[in-house]
Formats: structure tokens, C-alpha cells, sequence
């Protein structure tokens, strides 16, 4: 069961008012080294500590990543339910609180969900800690029964001693396990022994979704609470000029009208009604410097940036070979993309003199606080963030724009405000993921490519989302999928140039860095077979070399694709392939065309190798939800912006795949005994690619920009 | 005043007629399982039944209901294929964020009511109004199909 937070908080404290003693063990990751926070009561509220098991025999896992549909509060379950051997069944989940040293991110260093890492970083660390906590409690019970603690076993939530037949759950021993010293190493199960990693479980948070009781974010309501509708300033910088709010006044159920430098606010008896009121208001706006920004001048920037050589990722000798003859070359760029979630952008705060209350779904609780005490004058302690599941995130959630707002809005109000963007604030007054270029160019010896050469220009996301990791030269983020490659290129060159755009709020986008780079890469790889006129499979396998996992996804995929079986006139299939988040992962997309130039997705293959699988049905959840996000990408995504303004408003216009539009998806996992990779985001950034790529089989037209553009498809038409 | 039935219990709600639906059950009744998607009828998070026919409730105002009788998330499990969609999700793990699935589970309801073996080609007619961001069509489409083949 999902608690919660505030509610099981509140559970907690009772527990411990009324004499439930508890296990609490902390770990310190970034020395990894385990200390058991014992004391009276009040480390019983300390909620620094994943593991909690009341003497009554209640387990609470503390889950230190945000849940959003990836399934991470049962794979980090398993993790520490593994070592413990805690049945899962009943233990209740509790979202962890804002403390970067406790629950900091062990990639990342701050308490963030994102870039698919938290399998990856939490893998050693959760399993020591539950390791840990079984050592505690068997000698805690070996000392009561006066054994020795290695002829003691656990099992299902009891420690046993098969000798004398005496057993005890854990709850009675919680109390005793916590005057036991932490062991130093603990030892950690062998992959063999696994009994719940490896086997699908039951998600644990999905009961309360089936009947409408979980409370997403915009579902709080404290006492009180009015509703709050906003117009933030359509152009970035823009600012309110003149507000004629007369009519919305004497609208019913209209609070207040709050009108701030770049923000108006309706708040109102619901939602709807200060939706409405704001509707009614005439409000001027000022646009400053970028209104007359578009798509167009946003694009030229782009490419004339693009004419720098950039700072140097990867330098194997190449630049010297990769101009003159027997060079080819193309360029590829993707458009600006909103995230659009479906539980849009909303936040509930609750400001006063001394403190701050704030009820919201986000990927970054630290930040968070830290907005919310900066926007309200308060220090970062005075403020409380309940964190919630999150109606999805895709990067839109690692983003605190919207809390500062909400925020902002509350000062003014006496009282609990939930502030909840309107889906057309949602997809036009939002940081966007940001346009990309990347420049091709392969030198071609015998059908192969012995030079290669990769430029890419955006703006760093990293560099201003988490500084320290931006060394000012090159971000890794952004040429990820660039500098790495699943090949063994004889001399590569791969550059970078950063670009940021003028007018645009940039921000991460599922599948990050890699949904840029493997499109190009991808892509080009096709364009260098059709030259060397060898099939996109030979080629990748005789490019692939060492990499013994991405050969096996590659072929794998392949041959559950049919790559050889014969195909109708203009239906095509396409290969991509990829190494990112420490996951190889292959997919082979099977399109038709249409005479007009209509692109219909057929079928969707992938082949994935992400090291030891944790919950193998989340993986093929998380392959196929990805692939989904990565084709409504490829045929419909696209943010276009004239005079400074976004053109798309809702789903009519900003479109995402439909039931009706998916494809077949079959996803093949390939399971070994390497460290666990990252699954959320390589499902989507296979897609692209794929699709282009069975597009120029169809077709023969290659495809150098997303989205699809159907009108370069039609029959005779050029490309 | 307004007075309605909704999940078989007569509620009242002090809202201006305009007021959709979707807003009274949110804000007014506190029941949140319906959701805010768009607001446009385009995306079917906010899906309840009225009459057992599924309906977009962003865009019904208040005044139209009636003596209509409501059946929201909260209530759907009363039914029995109600409770077979919902186990029928539960067993296939078709939910991620979960937030459109109070939507979903509504369509898919209404939809088995009317057709107790739907093919491909129904199960797109009736579920193509509903967004899931997550993509979890391919496991709606089997968690639809699970329901009717008794769950
Ligand atoms: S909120 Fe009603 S259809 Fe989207
Ligand atoms: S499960 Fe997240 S939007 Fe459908």
C-alpha cells in the first residue's frame, strides 16, 4: 500500500506516542558506511532512515525516488526487501522528506528523480541497507536465544534457528536489533540466491489507481483550501501592462484578483470558476525583448551557431580525415517539444508569517523546498513539502518554475491555495525541451566508415540544473549517445556547441541527451549503408566489433523482427541502435506509407539488455510505455513559435499518440548478471530513428528532421 | 442548489449551473478520483457515467444532469464488470502514473457494458478519446480483452 506521506507521518508519530519501538537504520551513501540511529522517541520521527519496523511487526520502506508511473517504489522495495527478507506484501511505502544527505540521489548527490538512475544508483546501496538490518536482527535474536548468529537463518519476515526450532518474527525483535551494532561489510546475497529480484512482482502502488483514492498532487485539499487559476506572461520576460478585470470581478464564487509583475491570479471558490473569471479579464501584456521571436529565427540561430567548431568530447585522429573526397555529410535537427503530462502543472501552498506548507508532485524535493523558502522569505526548514505520486513527469517535475508561481500567488492569500494550470498554460507557458543540430560526417574506406564525426549544438540543461556537474567545456548530458557509441569507429570526432536559445526556457525531456544523439547517429548510420550499399544490418554488425551486448540486441532483435522477411511496395522496417543509462537496446520499427505520404506504424520490435533485471514486467512496462512517448515524438510532436507566442494550445493541436495510432510492440528482454541500467528512458529514445529509418526503406526518403514531415513523403514528391 | 445522484447517493452542491460537472465532484464533493486533463473534451481523464453512458464531465455543466444518476471511479467498482476492469488492470499491470486510468477504467466499463466481446476495432472506437501519456494502450487493449473473457 502507498501511504499517504502526511497521513502515514502523522501514523508514525502516534506509533511511537503510544510505545511502538522502532528499527531505524540510516545510511550515510556517500560513504556508504551504515550507522543505526537509535535513541528515544524522537529518532523514531527522525525520518532519515529507509527501513522502519514498529515492535507491533509493521515494515515501512522510506522510498527516496519519486514514484510516476516508472514503477520505482517497488523495484527499490525489492531491492531492500531482497536482503531483508521482508515479505512485500504489507509493508506500508512512505514518500521520503526533503534531506539531500540522507535521501541525496547517489548519482546525482541531490534528492532527484530523473535520467533513469535510480535502479542503477541505488542497486549496492539499498541492498546493504536491508543486508544491514538482517544482520541486526539476527543477532539481536541470537543473543536472546544464546546462539550463535551464523546458525541462524531468516526467512519471509522471521529470523530461524533450525536447531532448536525456535523462530521469531521481526517486530518483537525490533527493539533489541536496535542496541546491535551495524555490521561493518555486510554480506550481500549471491545473484543465485535471489528470491524476489529477477521475478516479476505486483506493483505496489497501483491498487489505489484503479478506484480514484490515490492523491496525486492536484488532488490535495487541506482545510480550507480555495482554487486558483493563472495567465503567466506568454512571452518569456514579458510582463503584465494593464489589467481590466471588471467583468471577472462580479463574476460568482471570485475571491480575489491578484495581479503580479509577470502573473495574473484569479482565486475562487473552485477551479472552474476562477478559470472562468480569468477568461474575462483584459489583460495587457508587455513582451519585451523576444516578441518577435520564431521557429524560424530560433532554427537560423541554431545553425549559424552550428558554423563553430565547438569544444572537443572525443578526439580518436578523425577531424583531420573528415573533409575532401569521400566524405559524406548531413545535418539533423529536432524541434522544441513541451512534456505535457497528463496531471497538469499544479501546486497547493499554504504561506504564513512563519511557515510554509506545500503540497505537490515533484522529481526534486530538495529544490523545491528551496524555492518555496526563497519565494516565500523563509528559511528552507520553515517550509514543509508533502511530496506526491506524480501524474507524470518526463522531466517537466525536475523543473521548479511552477512551485515558484504558486508560491508567489499564496503570499497574497489568506489560507491554503491550490494553484492548477489550465492544460493551454500547461503547453504554452512552459520550459520546453530545447531544439537540436547535429552534423554528420563519415569518411567511407571498402563500405566502412573509418572517420566519424559528430556535432552537436543545444544549450546544457546540466549546467544550470545541477552546476557541479558542468566542467564549462563539454555536457556530458548533451553529447551523450554521441561520444559513446555501441561501435568500435576506427578515429571519431564529436564536439559540441553550446547554444542556448534566446526567448526559450530549456529543460530536460525524457530520454534526455541520448533522444537527440542516437536520432542522429541512427539515422546517419542508415545513410552510410545506402552509400556503401550494404543492408543497415550488415553494416551495424560490422561496425559493432567488441560490444558483445549490442551485437546480441541487435541480432536478437532482428530475428524477431523478420528482418528478412519480404515486405509490401512502400512498407519498410528500420534498425536503431543504442547504448545509454548503461543499457544496450535495440529496436526495429516497421512502417507503411501511403501514396499521400501518410506513415503508419505497423510494429515495434526491441530487443533490451539492461544488466540483471530487477522486476522484468516493469522493464517491458517501461519499454513499451516509452516506445509510445517516443512515437507521439516522431509523428506528432512539435512546438512552433510565432511573434514570441506558442502556436499549440491543447492535445487538438499538440497531439500524442491515441490508441487508435499504436502499433504492435513487442519487447524482448535479454537478462545477464551485469549491474542493473537505467530502463525509463531508452525505450523512447530508440523511436526516432527506428521510424526514419523504415520510412527511407518505404520510401527511399531519408529523413533529416523530426517530426515526420508526410508532405516529403507523398509519392513524387522530392525530398 | 443542485442536487444530484452520484455512485447511488443523493449529493448537494452549491455551484453556479455553468459549473462543469468535473469541477463539482473536485472541488465541491471532494471526489477526486475524476480527473482534469484538458478541459476540452479532448483527452477523456475526466470520464464518469451518467446513465452508464460514458461522458466527458468537463463539459457537462451541473444544470444538465438532472435526475441523471452519476457514476464516478469511486463508485465503479459496485459493478460487476466494474470490478473485473479493475482487476483485469490490476493483474495485467496496466497502470503506470495512473493518472489517466480513472478515465480508462470509465471508458472501458462503458464500453464492455455495451459489448461484452469487443474486437481491435471497438476497443479503438470506444478508447481512442483517452490519452494515456504513459502509452499504456497495448496493456489496456489486453486488460480490456482479460475483462471480458471473465477476468
Ligand atoms: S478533462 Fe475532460 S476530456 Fe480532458
Ligand atoms: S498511466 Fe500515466 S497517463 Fe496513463
Amino acid at each position: 500500500m502507498v501511504a499517504d506521506p502526511s497521513v502515514s507521518r502523522r501514523d508514525a508519530l502516534r506509533a511511537a506516542a503510544i510505545g511502538g519501538t522502532a528499527l531505524l537504520l540510516g545510511v550515510n551513501l556517500r560513504s556508504a558506511s551504515i550507522a543505526a540511529i537509535s535513541g528515544g522517541a524522537s529518532a523514531t520521527f527522525a525520518p532519515d532512515a529507509f527501513i522502519r519496523i514498529t515492535s507491533d511487526g509493521r515494515a515501512t520502506l522510506i522510498m527516496p525516488q519519486t514514484e510516476m508511473g516508472q514503477g520505482i517504489y517497488t523495484a527499490l522495495s525489492m531491492l531492500i526487501a531482497e536482503e531483508l527478507d521482508l515479505p512485500l506484501d504489507e509493508v506500508t511505502l512512505e514518500e521520503a522528506p526533503a534531506n539531500d544527505k540522507l535521501y541525496g540521489n547517489p548519482i546525482f548527490k541531490v534528492q532527484a528523480t530523473g535520467g533513469s538512475t535510480s535502479v542503477r544508483g541505488y542497486w549496492l546501496p539499498l541492498r546493504t541497507v536491508g543486508a544491514s538490518a538482517r544482520a541486526m536482527l539476527v543477532s539481536a535474536a541470537a543473543r536472546r536465544w544464546r546462539v550463535d548468529p551464523s546458525t541462524c537463518r531468516t526467512e519471509a519476515g522471521e529470523v530461524i534457528h533450525d536447531a532448536s526450532g525456535r523462530r521469531s518474527s521481526y517486530g518483537p525483535l525490533a527493539a533489541a536489533a536496535m542496541r546491535e551494532t551495524p555490521p561493518s561489510a555486510p554480506q550481500l546475497k549471491r545473484l543465485e540466491d535471489f528470491r524476489l529480484i529477477g521475478r516479476s512482482h505486483r506493483r505496489l502502488d497501483t491498487r489505489p489507481k484503479t478506484d480514484g483514492s490515490l492523491r496525486y498532487g492536484i488532488d490535495a485539499m487541506p482545510e480550507g483550501v480555495r482554487f486558483a487559476s493563472l495567465a503567466c506572461a506568454p512571452v518569456l520576460g514579458g510582463r503584465v501592462e494593464r489589467v481590466d478585470d471588471s467583468q471577472a470581478r462580479a463574476l460568482p464564487g471570485v475571491r480575489q484578483i491578484i495581479v503580479l509583475n509577470d502573473i495574473v491570479a484569479v482565486v475562487a471558490d473552485t477551479s472552474w470558476g476562477a478559470m472562468r473569471a480569468l477568461a474575462a479579464i483584459d489583460i495587457k501584456w508587455r513582451d519585451g525583448e523576444f516578441g518577435s521571436l520564431s521557429t524560424e529565427t530560433l532554427r537560423e540561430a541554431l545553425i549559424e551557431a552550428g558554423r563553430a567548431d565547438g569544444n572537443v568530447a572525443v578526439d580518436t585522429g578523425a577531424s583531420s580525415k573528415l573533409s575532401g573526397e569521400g566524405v559524406i555529410s548531413e545535418f539533423y535537427d529536432l524541434p522544441l517539444l513541451a512534456h505535457a503530462p497528463m496531471e497538469p502543472m499544479n501546486c497547493t501552498v499554504h504561506v504564513t508569517a512563519e511557515r510554509c506548507e506545500v503540497w505537490v508532485g515533484t522529481q526534486v524535493m530538495t529544490m523545491t523546498q528551496r524555492a518555496a523558502a526563497e519565494e516565500a522569505g523563509l528559511p528552507p526548514e520553515k517550509v514543509v513539502v508533502h511530496n506526491h505520486l506524480i501524474g507524470g513527469g518526463f522531466g517537466r517535475r525536475l523543473e521548479v518554475d511552477g512551485v515558484r508561481k504558486a508560491v508567489r500567488i499564496a503570499r497574497h492569500v489568506d489560507g491554503p491555495v491550490k494553484v492548477v494550470w489550465s492544460r493551454e498554460e500547461d503547453i504554452a507557458r512552459a520550459p520546453y525541451r530545447s531544439l537540436y543540430g547535429s552534423w554528420m560526417r563519415a569518411r567511407l574506406e571498402d563500405g566502412r566508415p573509418v572517420a566519424w564525426g559528430h556535432k552537436v549544438a543545444g544549450p546544457t540543461v546540466v549546467g544550470r540544473w545541477l552546476p557541479p556537474a558542468f566542467d564549462g567545456k563539454v555536457d556530458n548530458d548533451a553529447v551523450d549517445g554521441a561520444a559513446e557509441t555501441p561501435y568500435d569507429l576506427p578515429a571519431s570526432y564529436v564536439t559540441w556547441v553550446r547554444h542556448e536559445p534566446k526567448g526559450i526556457a530549456t529543460a530536460f525531456w525524457r530520454g534526455v541527451g541520448p533522444n537527440m544523439n542516437v536520432f542522429a547517429t541512427e539515422s546517419f548510420v542508415d545513410r552510410v549503408a545506402h552509400e556503401a550499399g550494404r543492408s543497415p544490418l550488415d553494416l551495424r554488425r560490422s561496425m559493432i566489433g567488441k560490444h558483445l551486448r549490442a551485437r546480441a540486441v541487435l541480432d536478437m532483435a532482428a530475428e524477431k523482427a523478420g528482418w528478412n522477411d519480404p515486405l509490401p511496395h512502400r512498407q519498410g522496417r528500420g534498425i536503431s541502435l543504442q547504448f545509454a543509462f548503461g543499457t544496450y537496446l535495440c529496436t526495429i520499427a516497421e512502417v507503411a506509407v501511403d501514396e499521400d505520404g501518410a506513415v503508419k506504424v505497423l510494429r515495434m520490435t526491441t530487443a533490451v539488455d539492461c544488466g540483471t533485471p530487477v522486476n522484468p514486467d516493469g522493464i517491458v512496462s517501461q519499454i513499451q510505455g516509452g516506445i509510445i512517448f517516443g512515437l507521439s515524438a516522431a509523428l506528432h510532436g512539435r512546438i512552433t513559435i510565432s511573434n514570441g507566442r506558442t502556436e499549440q494550445s491543447n492535445f487538438h493541436d499538440y497531439r500524442v499518440l491515441r490508441m487508435n495510432e499504436t502499433p504492435r510492440i513487442e519487447v524482448h528482454v535479454i537478462r545477464n548478471a551485469e549491474p542493473p541500467g537505467g530502463i525509463g528512458e531508452p525505450g523512447t529514445v530508440s523511436v526516432q530513428a527506428a521510424v526514419a529509418n523504415a520510412i527511407y526503406a518505404a520510401t527511399g526518403v531519408h529523413l533529416t528532421r523530426m517530426p515526420i514531415d508526410q508532405s516529403l513523403l507523398a509519392k513524387g514528391a522530392r525530398a | 442548489m443542485f442536487e444530484i445522484s452520484i455512485n447511488g447517493n443523493r449529493r448537494q452542491a452549491q455551484v453556479d449551473g455553468d459549473t462543469p460537472l468535473l469541477w463539482v465532484l473536485r472541488d465541491v464533493l471532494g471526489l477526486t478520483g475524476t480527473k482534469f486533463g484538458c478541459g476540452i473534451a479532448q483527452c477523456g481523464a475526466c470520464t464518469v457515467h451518467v446513465d452508464g453512458s460514458p461522458v466527458r464531465s468537463c463539459r457537462l455543466p451541473v444544470s444538465a444532469v438532472g435526475a441523471r444518476s452519476i457514476t464516478t471511479i469511486e463508485g465503479i467498482g459496485a459493478s460487476p464488470i466494474g470490478a473485473k476492469v479493475q482487476k483485469a488492470w490490476l493483474d495485467l499491470e496496466v497502470i503506470q502514473c495512473g493518472y489517466c486510468q480513472s478515465g480508462q477504467i470509465m471508458s472501458a466499463v462503458a464500453l464492455l457494458e455495451g459489448n461484452s466481446n469487443p474486437d481491435d476495432e471497438a476497443i479503438d472506437a470506444a478508447m481512442s478519446g483517452n490519452i494515456c501519456r504513459c502509452g499504456t494502450y497495448v496493456r489496456i487493449r489486453e486488460g480490456i480483452k482479460r475483462a471480458a473473457n471473465g477476468g
